[in-house]
């Protein structure tokens, strides 16, 4: 056991790419469901369709990179809108379910076969973010202290993600203290009454969903360029549960909820992953109870038990006040 | 009655006491608006009409469609068919939002206070027409901060007429349920509406309240304030309303002044030969 | 003869993000299902191979490969058993197969009793099939047979849906773990009926045990869970989050305890199809079918004329009412986990019988069966049934114009459809704002 190595690789993804990736998603999320009480559980199709955008439109039509980057954000706006006007009108749990059923009708279409000369099936995509990576100026090399580093390409991509969560948040930031953020608050606590005040409810949901959408859709386009490829099969319901499990974690309706949740959320779940993966390896838990193999599947029952204990025993998370979560219990 | 010394008040006297009379200066006419659930008919109404600048009352027994009715003209329920106008302007099919810009503005049954926004939120978010609501705008503090300032200012001004200064920058959620009721008619009021519409505004609360809500409700008359409100307390309708209009199994029944409503032949029967069990929802929003 | 494709069921696998190396693997399969072993398989790249093995007894195989890169990976058909052969032409060798870095990627190969179909562009992936050639009489040949399936695979979504139903109905929970409960149903008969360490009891008696296992399994949730939740006055929104959570921690368990591979039960496994003109059914389906539809109507029996079934449908149209005239709500509401339990349960051995019994089955279940349950209108037992058979009819009948890896997306787009028309599902009631 060498706890220097788990400390550092749960520190390494504490920090590193899929940590900023996953809170600018979760930003988006938060935009939905913390500030608009939208139960959007399909941000993964949004990802999806960012991610795809990009790749497709570089990988399959050799659209130059910034193009690809427009189509992704601009596939996330029609997918809102898609997805908005005839759900938003819907209550909040039939929303849930046909945002969810969205995502995977989605992820359906791009793995099938007939789709397959575009988006690769379901082998999907690979190796369309090279023009991304010529623009590294980061020297080649690995930066940071000890077992604590990162390839010049990890850095590029970090620098770029967290970058981008910066800027979301202070966008969110400044969006939630305006008038247009006071109206979108109030959708979330009572929508009959903001409607009842003059506001066009439906036209605010969504405008959050799309800009929600579209940090998703940023998100998933970073997450493709991170690996060099695009699978459909990642981009499955399990990917939003894992953005609301680090969403609440944070704190949800909170400007830095995502981005702290997001931190300990990967720290947490590498530090569990490279755990298990060393004591199996040292043998102080034997094959027969978890085997190596299984050390994935075991981290995913984690994250359910950890959602479930989250939300019965602090489901404000960590940024959240208690007196707010019993003041808004609905 | 003090009240009637008021000119469009006492105009009242000289109206019919007939269901759907004609008013004077009626600000609010609707005519044969209708809605059913399953086959049963909540609401038809052959004519109404709610004269400027008067507090009119509604009553009727449970599951009479006052509810109903609110929820058609205010357009949070769509009406099978019917037409009405708010100062002229036609209403009817415009969501309710737009309703309420045109400055039908209303109260519910159940307070709706915005829980998690303070108090004074909940009452610059009813501010008409502000710049800083559009995303682009939005962004760009300069363009919206004057406007905010203003709505500021009357806000705190309805704050402390209503007497919920100390409260100011409580979340609404900390409220008393009293207090709910002032502060829902505090933002109503702030919608700057032409004529406001008061689901039971004294229910469940106590009786010292419901004392300075009738004191707020006819200042607002004296001012030059449309009020329609649905109540039940006939106590509280005869101290108040300058009209009282009585509706049962959907259509509107009697119409008269608060004096003589009590003795109308078709109020009494009403009354004691409604259904009483029937509650057309109202509860399941708990 | 009409070409049989292997339904294969792709996993995605479980591919850590920290995983270590590269690999292509699969499972070879007849079209029954049953696995085919003793074939070799090679992956090349450019003209060298990289590696080589020979399927499993359970048709595993898996190649390990140096670096991420496209493979080409062939099997040699000279192996194959019996009648088996690939299922287009030229389909034993499937090429430019990009293997990312860090994953192991799933292979298939398809393989039919039948000719051949002919080469038709890169073949080999899951599902497979476009529209057939001579469309314009062809689809009413299948329609009886498609007709058939839908009502079998809609009959199985509606004995779990109606349980989900009923918790919303009287709960008002979104129970997202519903589909786990189908899983555990299906495993727990998989433990009892087919494997070593279990007794190995036929598969009727084990279903039976099954169920008791699963309405215990419902009421100890709602014991030990919902209803302390409910105490503590939580939300609904967060009850759903809450079973989100449960759901992934139930499905992961079942994963690492049952393993990745769908397997089959030991018993009906191999029938012949019985044919009744234009349709054939094998008299496995045609059991699950009548079997299903028989408890469907035994379900609406119960809570049309038992007490028990009537208190339910009081205390799902109005909780308060329903306690103040002196029904027990708690015992209600327990009496319908341990009926939503027990037939999630059923439900569960009647999918894995039809299909084969996996750790994510219920998973692929679930939204169907929201679907099922939005279509009906929330809450409606009576419109469940109908929803699930909609749903069920629909995702088999798309088959014939669309390919069939698009089923469950077609089910899922109906009932986006329907919630545009009538946002209260076909059979539900508008609410009411005041």
């Amino acid at each position: 056991m060498d706890f220097l190595t788990i400390l550092a690789d749960a520190f390494r993804a504490a920090l590193g790419p899929e940590a900023a990736i996953y809170a600018l998603a979760a930003i988006g999320l938060n935009m939905h469901f913390g500030y608009t009480g939208l139960l959007n559980f399909g941000q993964v199709g949004f990802m999806l369709v960012g991610a795809y955008g990009a790749a497709v439109a570089v990988a399959t039509f050799g659209a130059p990179l910034w193009a690809g980057i427009l189509i992704g954000v601009g596939l996330a706006v029609v997918l809102a809108l898609l997805l908005g006007i005839p759900t938003l009108r819907l209550r909040a749990d039939y929303l849930a379910i046909t945002t969810i059923a969205a995502g995977e009708i989605l992820r359906y279409v791009y793995r099938s076969a007939f789709a397959e000369p575009v988006t690769g099936g379901v082998y999907g995509l690979t190796r369309f973010g090279d023009p991304l990576y010529a623009l590294n100026p980061i020297p080649d090399g690995q930066y940071g202290v000890g077992e604590l580093a990162y390839s010049s390409r990890s850095l590029w991509i970090m620098v770029i993600a967290w970058s981008l969560v910066a800027l979301a948040c202070v966008l969110v930031f400044l969006i939630i203290r305006s008038p247009w953020g006071r109206v979108i608050r109030s959708i979330r606590e009572d929508e009959d009454a903001a409607r009842s005040l003059g506001k066009n409810v439906f036209g605010y949901k969504l405008q959050s969903l799309v800009l929600g959408g579209v940090l998703g859709a940023v998100g998933g386009m970073l997450l493709a360029f991170n690996t060099q490829a695009v699978q459909p099969d990642a981009y499955n319901p399990v990917v939003t549960f894992y953005l609301y499990t680090l969403l609440i974690l944070g704190g949800a309706g909170r400007v830095l909820g995502p981005v702290i949740g997001s931190v300990i959320f990967w720290f947490v779940l590498v530090f569990v992953d490279s755990f298990l993966r060393q004591a199996i390896g040292a043998g102080l838990i034997p094959d027969s109870i978890i085997s190596a193999t299984e050390v994935g599947a075991v981290r995913f029952a984690l994250v359910g038990a950890g959602l479930m204990l989250l939300m019965i025993y602090r489901p404000q998370g960590i940024l959240g006040s208690r007196r707010e979560m019993m003041l808004g219990a609905r | 009655m003090p009240a009637e010394q008021l000119p469009p008040v006492s105009r009242l006297a000289q109206v019919a006491r007939l269901p759907g009379a004609a008013k004077p200066d009626p600000i609010l006419v609707a005519e044969n608006v209708t809605r059913s659930f399953g086959g049963l008919d909540a609401v038809r109404v052959a004519r109404l009409e709610i004269q400027r600048g008067a507090i009119t009352a509604l009553i009727g027994p449970n599951g009479a469609g006052k509810t109903t009715l609110f929820n058609l003209l205010t357009g949070f329920d769509r009406a099978d068919s019917g037409r009405w106008w708010l100062a002229g302007r036609q209403l009817a099919g415009l969501p309710a939002y737009r309703i309420a810009r045109a400055g039908l503005v209303r109260t519910f049954q159940l307070t709706k206070s915005l829980t998690l926004l303070t108090v004074l939120e909940n009452l610059k978010l009813a501010g008409p027409q502000q710049a800083g609501e559009r995303f682009l705008t939005s962004l760009a503090r300069p363009l919206w901060r004057a406007q905010e300032l203003d709505i500021e200012r009357r806000a705190d001004e309805l704050l402390t007429a209503f007497r919920l200064d100390r409260m100011r920058d409580e979340y609404a959620g900390t409220l008393s349920g009293g207090q709910r009721k002032l502060l829902e008619l505090a933002r109503a009021l702030m919608a700057a509406p032409a004529m406001i519409m008061l689901d039971e505004p004294m229910a469940g609360i106590n009786p010292a309240l419901t004392q300075t809500l009738l004191g707020h409700i006819t200042q607002l008359r004296d001012q030059g304030m449309t009020i329609l409100f649905v109540e039940h307390d006939m106590d509280v309708v005869m101290g108040v309303s300058d009209w009282v209009i009585c509706m049962a199994e959907g259509q509107v029944i009697a119409e008269g002044p608060p004096a003589s409503i009590g003795s109308d032949r078709a109020v009494i029967d009403a009354y004691l030969g409604a259904h009483h069990g029937r509650r057309a929802g109202g509860g399941r929003d708990a | 003869m009409a070409l049989t494709l292997v339904i294969c069921v792709l996993l995605a696998p479980i591919t850590s993000a920290f995983a270590q190396s590269q690999a292509v693997h699969g499972t070879l399969r007849a079209p029954d299902g049953k696995p085919v072993a003793g074939v070799t398989i090679t992956a090349t790249r450019g003209n060298s191979e990289v590696g080589r093995d020979t399927t499993a007894r359970d048709g595993t195989w898996s190649i390990p490969v140096p670096e991420a890169g496209r493979y080409t990976v062939s099997l040699d058909v000279r192996d194959l058993p019996g009648k088996l052969s690939p299922a287009r032409e030229g389909g034993q060798t499937l090429r430019d197969i990009p293997v990312p870095a860090d994953a192991s990627r799933a292979v298939i190969f398809q393989l039919t009793t039948g000719t051949p179909a002919p080469a038709t562009g890169p073949g080999g992936q899951g599902g497979g099939g476009g529209p057939p050639e001579n469309t314009v009489l062809r689809w009413l040949d299948e329609l009886p047979q498609l007709l058939v399936e839908g009502i079998k695979f809609g009959s199985i979504i509606a004995i779990t849906a109606i349980g989900l139903s009923l918790i919303f109905g009287t709960t008002g929970l979104i129970n997202f773990a519903h589909g786990e409960m189908v899983t555990l149903g299906a495993t727990i008969a998989f433990l009892l009926n087919a494997t070593v360490i279990g007794p190995q009891l036929q598969l009727i008696p084990a279903t039976l045990v099954t169920i008791a296992f699963g309405a215990l399994f419902g009421a100890m949730l709602e014991l030990g869970l919902w209803k302390p939740l409910r105490r503590r006055g939580i939300g609904r929104i967060q009850l759903f989050i809450v079973s989100i959570g449960l759901s992934l921690l139930i499905r992961h368990v079942i994963l690492v305890l049952f393993g990745s591979r769908p397997q089959p039960y030991g018993d009906y496994a191999i029938q012949t199809e019985w044919h009744w003109g234009p349709v054939s059914i094998a008299p496995r389906d045609f059991v699950i079918t009548v079997a299903s539809l028989l408890v469907l109507a035994g379900v609406g029996l119960m809570l049309r004329q038992t007490r028990a079934g009537k208190a339910i449908r009081a205390v799902s149209d109005n909780r308060d009412l329903a306690e103040s005239s002196g029904i027990n709500v708690d015992r209600v509401i327990r009496n319908v986990w341990l009926l939503a339990g027990g037939l999630a349960a059923l439900g569960g051995v009647f999918f894995g019988l039809a299909q084969a019994v996996s750790w994510d089955m219920g998973f692929r279940l679930l939204l169907l069966m929201f679907a099922a349950v939005i279509l009906g209108g929330l809450g409606t037992a009576y419109g469940v049934i109908a929803g699930s058979l909609v749903v069920g009819i629909v995702a088999q009948v798309s088959t014939i114009w669309f390919p069939v890896e698009l089923q469950n997306a077609w089910a899922l787009i109906v009932l986006i459809l329907v919630l545009l028309i009538r946002p209260q599902g076909i059979f539900g009631q508008r609410e009411r704002v005041g």
